[in-house]
């Protein structure tokens, strides 16, 4: 458990650590992928620099991948699961202004009261919906 | 050089999404499922994150009136707890909970994806733009509040 799973975890998060205080030090920018993600195709001003960060947020899976890392990956929901769950994904981090990243990591580091919430409230949101479709399907 | 580092910054993100096992949607919902057959090592992502995050950033708001290569630093300015806060965290955790996906890790795994997780992509693609939308009512609607006081 602890080699295969707590490990990779742990450095997985040190890495992701390391990013954004890379950006935010250097760019003054916050290392939030939905906020990023928005600015890119809406091409809102300065997009240059976050389409940029996704080229290399792509490149980084790339990277693992090529270097031999586990790249099983199971997708758990149905393809309209998936359809309804990119579209809750999509608008609540938009009007949410953040998802995991933006608020979870950068905003709890500057102790935002916005990013708190938000962090607390989508891991009960993310929690309950687990629970409610464990009780559904029965599994 | 700002750009080299978005640039940088972004490798390393997509690296320890794939490294942590983010990138694994049956495992983002295991860590969810604290009711069933609980998985917590995720905790550790986040826990490893801010190990990190926070005392940098706390040393840097402290001790930097700007970024090194910027005039300043792009921190949200709205500090209310409202409902559009409030409301896009519970559609976004209910969306991450379904689907065990979330933007970074979706994005990351792009270069080896299935089927699925390109439908997830256009659906959130779909939803950003929906959201956008919202959003452009909403000021619309109190401009026109504003007009009609």
């Amino acid at each position: 458990m602890w080699m295969t799973d707590f490990l990779p975890a742990l450095l997985g998060g040190l890495l992701l650590g390391t990013a954004s205080v890379l950006l935010f030090l250097l760019n003054g920018r916050i290392a939030g992928i939905s906020g990023i993600f928005g600015g890119v195709v809406t091409l809102a001003s300065q997009w240059g620099w976050r389409a940029l960060f996704l080229v290399g947020l792509v490149a980084g899976g790339l990277v693992y991948q090529l270097a031999g890392g586990n790249v099983n990956i199971e997708q758990v929901a149905s393809p309209l699961g998936l359809v309804i769950a990119g579209l809750l994904v999509g608008v609540g981090t938009t009007i949410g202004s953040g998802c995991t990243s933006g608020h979870g990591i950068c905003g709890n580091s500057r102790f935002s009261p916005r990013s708190i919430f938000s962090t607390v409230t989508f891991m009960a949101a993310g929690i309950a919906i687990v629970a409610i479709l464990r009780l559904v399907t029965g599994v | 050089m700002q750009k080299l580092v978005a640039l940088l910054s972004g490798l390393l993100f997509g690296l320890g999404l794939s490294v942590s096992r983010m990138i694994d949607p049956a495992k983002v919902v295991g860590f969810l499922d604290i009711f069933g057959d609980w998985d917590p090592s995720l905790a550790f992502v986040m826990g490893g994150a801010l190990l990190v995050s926070m005392p940098a950033t706390q040393i840097i708001l402290k001790r930097r009136q700007k970024p090194v290569l910027d005039k300043e630093f792009y921190v949200p300015t709205n500090k209310k707890i409202d409902k559009n806060l409030a409301v896009g965290a519970v559609l976004f955790g209910a969306g991450w909970g379904i689907a065990g996906l979330c933007p970074g890790p979706a994005l990351a795994s792009l270069s080896f994806a299935s089927g699925g997780l390109l439908i997830f992509i256009a659906a959130y693609l779909a939803g950003t733009y929906v959201g956008k939308g919202i959003q452009k009512l909403q000021v619309t609607k109190a401009q026109q509040r504003l007009l009609n006081s």
